[in-house]
Order: C-alpha cells, then sequence, then structure tokens
C-alpha cells in the first residue's frame, strides 16, 4: 500500500467532481491511501501570486505546514490539480532558493502557530505518483477492460510538465508519461503535437478572446488527429475545454465535439468500474458516443478514417530515444 | 533583500527599476542576464494580445522605463504556461518577474484595463473570507462588473455547472479560518517592509 | 628546526629587493617602510642590502640585483613582487647572469597575497614585512641546484589526424623529422572531410584538404596508424613511452589495391552514422569516402554477416588480390616519442535535445552536419539540396543559429562558427535551388578576415535575417498557409512581433562539443580537462598550445571551438614548439623534486601508490623507495605521507618550510595577541 498526503484544491469538489469521483474509485485498484491533509486552504491558484508576494506564498505555505504536522512518516504530498501542484513546489522550492523568503514566510507562519521547513516535504503530481511509484506494469495487470479502439489525444496542459523544478518529468515539450500511461490501458494514443500547450487558464474570465484562440488550438489539432476524447490532468484545462467548448464554437464558427476526460475516468472504465462511479454524466460535452465505441462488445460504426504519419522513405531519419511507438 | 549582483548607487529611481523588480521577485530573478534574443517573446501563446512582448518588456524595465512597464498590459494576459522559462537560454525566471509585475503596478495603479486586477482582487477577497475559492461567489461579482453582457450566452453553461454538480451555490469554509487570517496579516505586514 | 638566536653570524649575505609595482603595490603597502625595516630588523638574519625600486621586473630593476651580486658579494636574493607565477624566472635569469645560482633567489608575493587583496594599509603593510621575513628565513636554507637535463626523443606522436592534426603532422615531418600520427576512424580527414565549401572563400573542402591527407599519406616521414587508438601513456617529456592499439581491418594492407569491389558486392548496406551523419549509407565492409587515406578499406565487424553468422564472405570471394583476412588480430605496438599533439577534434551536439525544435519528430529538421552532407556533390544525394524524402526540392528554408549554445540549459559557450556556416548555408541554398532563406539569429558574429565581407555578400543575395531565438519548430497548423508545412515561431525582436514563418527545411546550427571520451583521453595522457571537456592550455593568452604538461601540446577544436584557420594556425603553432625542443636536442627540467632518505626508509610502501605521475620505483632487493627525478614533479603528495618523514622536496625541504613559517611570525601585526615568538 503506497501512503501519501493529499491536497485535493478546491476544484476537486466543485468543477472537477468527476475528477474526485473517478479518483476515490480508483484508489483501492492502484493500492494508494490518500490522506487528506487536514483544513487544508486555497493554494492561491494563479489570482495571489499577482496581488503580493509574502502573503501568496504563506497561504501556500500554510497547506505544507499543516501537512508536515500530520505527516506520520509520510513525507509525499500528492496533487490533482496542476496548478495545486505547482503553488506547492513552487513555495517549497524558493523557499529554499532564497533564504530570506523563507525567514519571512516562516514569520508569518508563526502568526498562526505554525512554520515549515523547505525541502521536507516532497511534492508530486498524482500522474507521476501513478507513473513512477505505482508503475505501468502494476497499472497494466489491472486492466481487464482495455481501451482498444479509443482514440485518445493525451494532454497534460503546461503547469505540469514545466517548471519542473526536480526534474521528474521526461521533457518539458513531449513528455511522453501520459501517453505511456494511456498506452498501458489499451487505449489508442495520437501523437498530439500540443500536448504541453496552454489552455487559456483563467484567461476565460479576463480575455476571452485570447483565451477561446487558445482552447479553438487544442480542440482543432485533437480534431486534425481524429481524437476521439482528450485526455487532461488538470481541473483548469478540463473545464476551459469543456465548458467553453460551446462558446468557443460560437465564437470562431466552428462546430467541435471532443469530450474532455479525466485520466482518472479511462483508467476507471479500464479498470471495469461502472461509468457511473467515475463521474461521466458531468462533463457539458457529452462524452457517451465516444464510449459507446469502446462499451460495447462490437463496435457499431466503423472507426474513421484515420491520417498516418508517412513512413520516411528517402533519407533516413536519427532514431529518438523512448519514442512513444517503441513502447512494449 | 537584492538578488543583483551590483548594487546601484544611482539616486534615480528610474535606475533601480530593475533592481526593485529583481528583489520583490519570489526565487533568484536573474532578470539582469537578460540577453534580448527573444525566446520568450517567440514561445509565448498569447504575445498576439499583448502591449509588449516579454522580451521588449523586460528592456523596457532594464531602460528603468517605470511607467510604460507598468502599464503594459502583458504581466496581465500572461497565462504562466512556463514555456519562456524553460527556453530561456540565459534561465531567467520570466513568469516570477509577471507576477511582481502585477503586484507592482496594482500598488502603482498603472495598469489601464482593471479587468484582471479586479479578478485577482475578487479571488483573494473569497479566500481570505472563506479559507477557500468561491467560484459561484467569484463569477456572480466579475461578470455582473466587467462582463455583464455575456451573462445571456454563459447562462447555458453556467446552468450545466449547476445542475450537474460543478458549482456550488454557497461557499465552504475552513475551520482555521482565524488562523489563516493571523497568518496572513502577518505577512502583509512584512510585505510592507521587505 | 632553526634556531633563531641571535647571537649567532649570519651565514649568508642576502640582498632584499622590494617592488612598488608602479601603484599596484605601492597604493595599499608602504614599500619604503619595508624596505628600511628589513634593513634594520633583518640585519642580524644576513641582509646586508635592501632597496625599494619602482618595477623590479624592469631591465633596470633586475640590473640592480646583478650589481649588488657582484659588488656587495651577495649569497642569497630576495624579492617581494608579483607571484612566482610571472616573474620568479625573470629573477632567477638575472641572478645567473650575476653568476649567482639562480635557485638561491626567491620571489615573494605581497601583490596577488597582500595589496590585492587587502585595503587596510597597515595591515596590509604589516603583513608584507612578515611574507618578506618568512622568504628571507627560508632562503637561507636553499641550496644551489642544476636543471634536470633531459634528452628529447626526435620522433613526435600526432593524436588525431583531422585538419590541426594534419597541419602539426606536415610541418614536423617537413622539417626532416619522424611522426606518427594515429587515427581512430578507418581514414584521416576529420569533420573537415565531410564539409562541402568553407567560408569565407568558399573553397570546396576536399580539394584543399585531400592534398594535404595525399602529403601526410605519401611521406617518408610520417607513419600512419588509421582506425587505431592510443592505449597507455608512459613517461615524461622527451621520453614518452606509448602503446598504440592497431585495431584489425581484417584486410591485409600488403595486398589491398584499394580497388573497392569489395565494397561493391557486399551485401550489408547500414547507416553511416560518422561519415554521413546518419544521413546515408555504406556496407559493413567500407572506406568512408572515395578520397580517403589510406585507401583499406575496414569491416565492420558488428554488422558483417560473415562474423556474426558465419556466412556470406562475398569480399573475400570477389577480392582479385585476395587481401580479405578474416583472421587478422588487433595489433598493440609500442612507440618511444619525444612529445605529443592532441588534436582530437570535437563532436556535434545532439539537437534531439532540444526537443522544442523537432529534430527527429519532423522529417524535414535536419543538423548542420546533415546539411553540409546534403551539399557535397560526394554526398547521399549527389549535392542536391532536398528533403527528407530525397526528392523534394524546398522553395523556404529556415536556419537557425546557437541550436545548443550560448544557453544554459545546454552548452553555455558560443560555438564561435556558427554564424558563418550559417551563412554559407544560405548561400549554398540561393545558389542551388533558389528559395527563400530565412536565418535566425541572436547576434550577427563575423569577426575574423573577410567574415564581416562574406555577411555583406550574403545580404545582397537577399536572405532574410530575423533576430530573435527560434522558440519552436512545429507542424501543428494554426493559420491559413501553414498545412502540410514546418512552423518556426520566432520573436522578431527588431519588429517587436511573434512571428509564425512557415517553411519546408529546417536546419540546426548545433554547437560543437568536446568529444564524448574527452575527460578519459586527458587522463590517459595526463593533462588538464575542463568541466565540460574542453582540453586546458597552459594559458589562455599567451601560449595556447602548450599543456601544463611538460611535451605535451594541442591544437585545433580540442581546446575549444575555433574555425579552420585557427586550427591551422594551432597545430602549425604546436609543430613549431616541438621542433623547438627537438632541435635542442635536451630540455631542462626544473629541479623541484622529491627524494627519498634511503637511510631513514623503512619500506613501507605507503607513499608507492601515491604518486600521481608514476614516478616512485620500490627496490625489492633492499626494500627501499627511490624516485625517478625525471618523471617526479615535485607535488609533494609523497612528502607528506612518509610516517617517517624519509621523504623531502628540493626546493621544497622540511627546513625551508618551517623556516619560512618561523620568519612569518616574527612580525606581529595583530597587536592585541602575544608575539608567539619571543
Amino acid at each position: 500500500m503506497n501512503k501519501y498526503l493529499f491536497y485535493p484544491g478546491c476544484s476537486m469538489d466543485t468543477s472537477a467532481r468527476a475528477y474526485n469521483e473517478s479518483l476515490m474509485a480508483i484508489l483501492d485498484v492502484l493500492e494508494i491511501n490518500l490522506a487528506e491533509i487536514n483544513d487544508w486552504n486555497c493554494c492561491g491558484a494563479t489570482e495571489y501570486l499577482g496581488i503580493n508576494l509574502i502573503p501568496a506564498y504563506a497561504l501556500i505555505a500554510r497547506n505544507l505546514a499543516l501537512a508536515a504536522k500530520q505527516s506520520n512518516g509520510v513525507h509525499t504530498v500528492v496533487a490533482s490539480c496542476s496548478a495545486c501542484y505547482l503553488n506547492l513546489a513552487k513555495a517549497d522550492h524558493y523557499m529554499g532558493e532564497r533564504e530570506a523568503l523563507n525567514i519571512h514566510v516562516n514569520d508569518a507562519l508563526a502568526a498562526g502557530g505554525l512554520s515549515y521547513k523547505p525541502g521536507s516535504l516532497e511534492i508530486r503530481h498524482l500522474l507521476d505518483v501513478i507513473i513512477n511509484d505505482i508503475g505501468l506494469d502494476f497499472v497494466r495487470s489491472k486492466v481487464v477492460k482495455p481501451l482498444k479502439g479509443l482514440r485518445v489525444a493525451p494532454y497534460l496542459g503546461c503547469m505540469v510538465p514545466r517548471p519542473d523544478y526536480k526534474k521528474r518529468w521526461s521533457d518539458h515539450e513531449h513528455p511522453n508519461e501520459l501517453d505511456r500511461l494511456l498506452k498501458a490501458l489499451g487505449a489508442e494514443v495520437i501523437d498530439f503535437p500540443l500536448k504541453t500547450h496552454c489552455c487559456g487558464g483563467h484567461m476565460t474570465q479576463i480575455s476571452p478572446s485570447t483565451a477561446f484562440e487558445l482552447i479553438r488550438r487544442l480542440l482543432q489539432s485533437a480534431d486534425q488527429y481524429h481524437a476521439d476524447v482528450m485526455v487532461t490532468v488538470c481541473p483548469m484545462c478540463q473545464m476551459n475545454l469543456d465548458a467553453y467548448q460551446r462558446e468557443t464554437n460560437q465564437y470562431f464558427h466552428t462546430n467541435y465535439h471532443i469530450p474532455i476526460l479525466f485520466f482518472t475516468q479511462l483508467m476507471g472504465v479500464a479498470f471495469g468500474k461502472d461509468p457511473k462511479e467515475l463521474g461521466f454524466g458531468r462533463e457539458l460535452v457529452k462524452a457517451n458516443q465516444a464510449m459507446n465505441r469502446i462499451g460495447v462488445e462490437t463496435p457499431t460504426e466503423e472507426p474513421k478514417a484515420q491520417p498516418r504519419r508517412k513512413k520516411p522513405t528517402g533519407l533516413p531519419m536519427p532514431a529518438m530515444p523512448g519514442e512513444v511507438g517503441e513502447e512494449e | 533583500m537584492t538578488t543583483l549582483a551590483h548594487k546601484f548607487n544611482d539616486t534615480d529611481p528610474n535606475v533601480r527599476f530593475l533592481e526593485e523588480v529583481s528583489e520583490r521577485t519570489a526565487g533568484v530573478s536573474r532578470l539582469e542576464m537578460c540577453i534580448q534574443c527573444g525566446t520568450c517573446g517567440g514561445s509565448c501563446p498569447s504575445a498576439a494580445d499583448m502591449d509588449h512582448t516579454p522580451r521588449m518588456l523586460f528592456a523596457l524595465i532594464r531602460a528603468g522605463m517605470r511607467e510604460e512597464a507598468l502599464s503594459s498590459n502583458t504581466p496581465w494576459i500572461c497565462v504562466s504556461c512556463y514555456h519562456c522559462v524553460v527556453r530561456c537560454p540565459q534561465d531567467v525566471h520570466i513568469a516570477d518577474v509577471m507576477y511582481t509585475l502585477k503586484s507592482m503596478a496594482i500598488q502603482a495603479k498603472l495598469y489601464k484595463d482593471s479587468t484582471a486586477p479586479d479578478f485577482s482582487q475578487t479571488f483573494v477577497d473569497m479566500v481570505e473570507t472563506y479559507g477557500r475559492s468561491y467560484e459561484f461567489g467569484l463569477a456572480t461579482r466579475h461578470y455582473l462588473k466587467h462582463f455583464p453582457l455575456r451573462m445571456p450566452s454563459m447562462a447555458p453553461m453556467g446552468l450545466g455547472m449547476l445542475t450537474k454538480k460543478r458549482m456550488d451555490i454557497t461557499p465552504k469554509r475552513i475551520e482555521g479560518i482565524e488562523q489563516l487570517k493571523a497568518i496572513l496579516a502577518r505577512a502583509k505586514q512584512l510585505e510592507v517592509v521587505s | 628546526m632553526t634556531n633563531n638566536a641571535t647571537n649567532q653570524e649570519p651565514k649568508e649575505r642576502i640582498g632584499v629587493y622590494v617592488c612598488h609595482c608602479g601603484s599596484n603595490i605601492a597604493g595599499m603597502v608602504d614599500v619604503e617602510e619595508v624596505a628600511q625595516w628589513a634593513a634594520e630588523q633583518l640585519k642580524d638574519r644576513g641582509v646586508v642590502i635592501a632597496r625599494d625600486y619602482k618595477f623590479m621586473c624592469s631591465s633596470l630593476g633586475q640590473e640592480l640585483i646583478e650589481k649588488d651580486i657582484q659588488e656587495e658579494g651577495l649569497t642569497r636574493v630576495v624579492v617581494a613582487a608579483c607571484s612566482p607565477h610571472l616573474h620568479e624566472n625573470t629573477f632567477r635569469t638575472a641572478c645567473s647572469r650575476a653568476g649567482l645560482n639562480p635557485y638561491l633567489c626567491e620571489l615573494v608575493s605581497i601583490r596577488e597575497q597582500v595589496s590585492w587583496v587587502h585595503t587596510d594599509r597597515a595591515a596590509a603593510t604589516e603583513k608584507s614585512k612578515a611574507v618578506l621575513s618568512g622568504g628571507v628565513e627560508r632562503v637561507i636554507h636553499n641550496e644551489p641546484l642544476e636543471p634536470l637535463h633531459v634528452p628529447i626523443h626526435p620522433a613526435t606522436l600526432v593524436v588525431g589526424g583531422g585538419i590541426a592534426g594534419i597541419q602539426a603532422a606536415l610541418e614536423i615531418a617537413d622539417a626532416g623529422f619522424p611522426v606518427i600520427l594515429v587515427e581512430r576512424e578507418p581514414s584521416i580527414g576529420g569533420h573537415m572531410s565531410q564539409f562541402d565549401k568553407t567560408f569565407p572563400t568558399l573553397d570546396c573542402a576536399a580539394c584543399i584538404l585531400t592534398p594535404k591527407m595525399v602529403s601526410v599519406g605519401g611521406h617518408p616521414n610520417i607513419q600512419m596508424f588509421t582506425w587505431s587508438e592510443v592505449e597507455k601513456v608512459d613517461g615524461y617529456v622527451g621520453n614518452f613511452t606509448v602503446t598504440i592499439r592497431k585495431k584489425a581491418r581484417f584486410v591485409n594492407e600488403e595486398l589491398c589495391t584499394g580497388c573497392a569491389i569489395c565494397q561493391e558486392k557486399c551485401p550489408k548496406k547500414v547507416i553511416d552514422d560518422v561519415y554521413e551523419a546518419g544521413l546515408g549509407y555504406r556496407k559493413a565492409i567500407y572506406t568512408p569516402f572515395p578520397q580517403a587515406v589510406p585507401k583499406f578499406p575496414v569491416i565492420d565487424k558488428p554488422n558483417c554477416t560473415y562474423f556474426q553468422k558465419g556466412t556470406c564472405k562475398a569480399c573475400q570471394k570477389f577480392c582479385p588480390t585476395g587481401a580479405i583476412d578474416f583472421e587478422q588480430q588487433d595489433e598493440w605496438i609500442t612507440v618511444q616519442v619525444g612529445n605529443i599533439v592532441l588534436a582530437t577534434g570535437y563532436d556535434l551536439f545532439d539537437p534531439r535535445k532540444v526537443t522544442q525544435y523537432g529534430y527527429g519528430r519532423l522529417a524535414n529538421v535536419f543538423t548542420s552536419l546533415e546539411f553540409e552532407r546534403l551539399t557535397n556533390a560526394a554526398g547521399p544525394t549527389n549535392g542536391n539540396i532536398v528533403l527528407r524524402d530525397g526528392v523534394t526540392v524546398p522553395k523556404t528554408v529556415g536556419i537557425i543559429h546557437c541550436v545548443g549554445s550560448r544557453d544554459r540549459n545546454f552548452n553555455n559557450y558560443c560555438s564561435v562558427i556558427c554564424c558563418m556556416q550559417s551563412l554559407k548555408f544560405a548561400h549554398l541554398v540561393h545558389e542551388r535551388t533558389g528559395a527563400t532563406v530565412y536565418n535566425f539569429y541572436i547576434d550577427m558574429r563575423t569577426a575574423y578576415k573577410e567574415y564581416d565581407e562574406f555577411y555583406q555578400r550574403v545580404l545582397e543575395e537577399g536572405t532574410l535575417f530575423v533576430r530573435g531565438k527560434v522558440a519552436e519548430v512545429t507542424d501543428a497548423a494554426r493559420l491559413p498557409g501553414e498545412e502540410g508545412k514546418l512552423i518556426v515561431q520566432v520573436e522578431d525582436t527588431l519588429a517587436g512581433k511573434q512571428r509564425r514563418i512557415p517553411v519546408d527545411m529546417v536546419v540546426l546550427s548545433a554547437a560543437m562539443m568536446p568529444r564524448k571520451d574527452a575527460k578519459e583521453v586527458a587522463h590517459k595522457f595526463g593533462i588538464s580537462c575542463s568541466a565540460n571537456g574542453w582540453f586546458i592550455e597552459k594559458h589562455p593568452k599567451l601560449d595556447p598550445v602548450a599543456t601544463m604538461t611538460e611535451g605535451i601540446f594541442i591544437a585545433g577544436c580540442v581546446q575549444g571551438p575555433k574555425d579552420i584557420p585557427s586550427s591551422v594556425a594551432q597545430g602549425a603553432a604546436a609543430a613549431a614548439r616541438v621542433l623547438g625542443r627537438i632541435q635542442q636536442g635536451e630540455i631542462a627540467l626544473e629541479p623541484v623534486r622529491a627524494s627519498v632518505d634511503q637511510d631513514k626508509c623503512s619500506g613501507c610502501r605507503i607513499c608507492n601508490n601515491l604518486c600521481p605521475f608514476n614516478a616512485i620505483i620500490f627496490h625489492e632487493d633492499r626494500m627501499v623507495t627511490e624516485i625517478n627525478p625525471a618523471l617526479c614533479q615535485g607535488c609533494g603528495t609523497c612528502v607528506a605521507a612518509c610516517p617517517a618523514g624519509a621523504i623531502s622536496g628540493t626546493v621544497f625541504s622540511n627546513e625551508q618550510i618551517f623556516a619560512q613559517i618561523e620568519g612569518l611570525m616574527r612580525v606581529n601585526f595583530f597587536p592585541e595577541r602575544q608575539s608567539a615568538v619571543a
């Protein structure tokens, strides 16, 4: 049983409810024990840091301090939301890098009877834990319903692979972690070129035109590769791509229909869980048509023609280490 | 608390602008190391909507052009995707400098468009009241003030989120809200001093 | 321990000279006071004359010393000035001229160690007195020494057959002395043989290189070992013993005529990762290129069907002279040489690491070396610039400068040649295809002779320059007109806007990097290598081809990125140094040596394995250790390790060190503390 301290973040029981439900449903399969940090507070997302410096870091550090107190021998905090993950990691990193910041933040924490020593906790994202601690062999062994025939666009978003202070991810631009996980579930993973491009974050509230353009780029690319669904690891990304898909379509006069799912939802399906337990139905861009294609014994319609990357003739290409196609 | 190797002796505050920005940035910003190569401006997904590309903004900072820099919309359009940070050949902590500029722009009241600062402030107010973000409250207050005309077109989405239980009408609260308030109060005192 | 009792007559007549060094020393140290103090306070220690002078290292300064030696009968000299690294030799030579053994002169540093590092004038002056006093006490114990004379073997080893190595070898050989040239690849020529044209003259690389290669191949004074590596190096300057491993070619060089039928008939095609930069093919038996020197092919054993599966042998069947010999073994050859020149060149940075440029994922992104092979008339496309499909001619080409250079994420330094190389590529693309060319740069570095003129030429040809470091190269189309193209996304910093420029082909000017095994090679030869792998020269400005190890020289890109003219110049410079040594016939080595007092040596052998220069010999019969003075570099490790104190160093004997300490402590410049010396 792998034990971790858990920082859910504000979205988990609201906009990312499906993420929460599907995560809870698969914990026992993955043999993960998540101990939620007692009375955690909001990490401030990207808003607090834009107002001030020390209060913003103190806000984040309260969670780290509470986690450290609750530790009980467990020194890893797992976050499921990318922004929360980055904020926790960033606070820990900068407090360690800059002594003056550390002193001030701890001074503030002391006013609440708390303290935190940077470096005493390891901050990790849920996907990182599944790939590196649980391992893909284990995941593969638990698959009872392979997602064969489902074309998936793996969308990791920007705040997980970057800036990556502790160098956990395979690459900043084209990391293969999510690809490998989805392959392990039996899905057909497309080579999605925008897998770490930004969804726009909170720009939907600030400058919708900017945000819609960023959302459109992602949808267009996924559509170009005939993806059935797009899979994400972050509540904000899911919300932007899902909840704002209709408005984006209106703005650009397009009609994309790409369901956006959390990776835990697909894991749950692959593990044989009931889709109702996994938050299906909470997405605004309905996923049932896509899921029907693999939820029945035989697919009811032929898979769409897929554009293939041309096999190189002519001059040889250099070999790429760890290419997705080279897995298994 | 300077992280620059060289402390400027000039009494002209504009020359110290670079130093000030560097000091108020979380880690070691390395802003003085910028060679103006343009990788950041080239990487930025929202550059087209910015008054100045990130690179140009840094040129303004280094030139001590305080007003132009702080009234630029650039940091508000930054989406924090960190593409610039990982690609910068001089290891400048670009995204963190953007956060600094936001807070300096707010304090100097030099921003031109209040949408983003208001949004952040509203968000912060919610968190300081409840300890958690409160999307419904945030959205209603923000849209009423800044995008009233969008509300009809947003209605389907809003309704969808409510019916699918992805948004709560009432806020959640943490137990240790007094503790949090004490921490933040002290932090704000320290912020002024440093 | 020395006795500082002042009632003894001083044995030596010591001259003390305190240098002002302009204001370098005098600005912080009261030099007149120091000299005065020495004259009065150190009189009982033997100081008969103490002077201060503006620039001791000047001719007049030196003459002061010489005059005093003759007129005052000085037996010891102490100069308080700059660091011995700079002028120890100057003053020792001055003493020599006046008839005093040079090793009876000491130079103590009151500049680097006092005036340059302190800000308290009074304390600095006191410290200078202490330092000077230390020098005086020490010099009393100095012995007159003679340098060690070592004969120089006239043969020279040149490692690396690229342009720098070739130049060095030819110069030495033309001067009439034997050269042994060792090259790892089957042919000499190095990276230059891969290029098409060279800047700024646009000379064809092969045309200017191959005549030199042929000269090397046919030179009576050059013994060439290709497909070989240096395995072991023993010895010291003038007398190196080098073991070379000559790998089996499986081709009998006596019989092979270089007809290349074997290569034609070989059925096994392999991607040529070395010469063709992975863009073309060769056979399992191959010469890397038609003008190879020597002409003999080699068999690539891991890819040979016979060696792997036991079948085929087509080469043997068709060879008209029966030159194929599958039984051939590696040979080890030991040679004696007097000097070594290392010219092992560079490796290209692997741009797969820069994932945002898409090299390896996107078909039409090429490295600079791959592009050289495309443009080379003997290359995989016969000199046609085409896309990865081998057929389509690009209509727009983007050339990216600084890939992996000037970048803290990869290499911090500038690779020197990429701007010129990128301009050359632009020119070639214009010339051969008429395509539109974009060059993306941060700065334009065209510094040397005719280089900026070349830039002007490329501007005239209509190349479009965008000042901006490319952020990414992608195939994800976003706007109309981008489908099917590679999009270069960059901030045009001069226009202040982000641009997306669709191109057909992208060429990456990748950084020059040290060879992957640079550290091992440096270690093998006993020279220093910097953290990133470039070999370290003796002095970056004044001595770029020598190393800290006597007898070993470096030339070409192994010392750092540079262009061909500089590599040639360095090769020639190294040759000149070597020839100078050979000409002299012998070299004088510093007599800074450790020696074992054999009466005290207990034979414990603790020192034996500590010597980094393998200078320690143990005599089994007498159970005592001896140090080979020629190999010993005087590092002092064994001296410190000997539990019996049986080892002492000349110039760093125990007496000298203790005396110097005593002298230092004589001056109390912490008045609040008790003086340690009564």
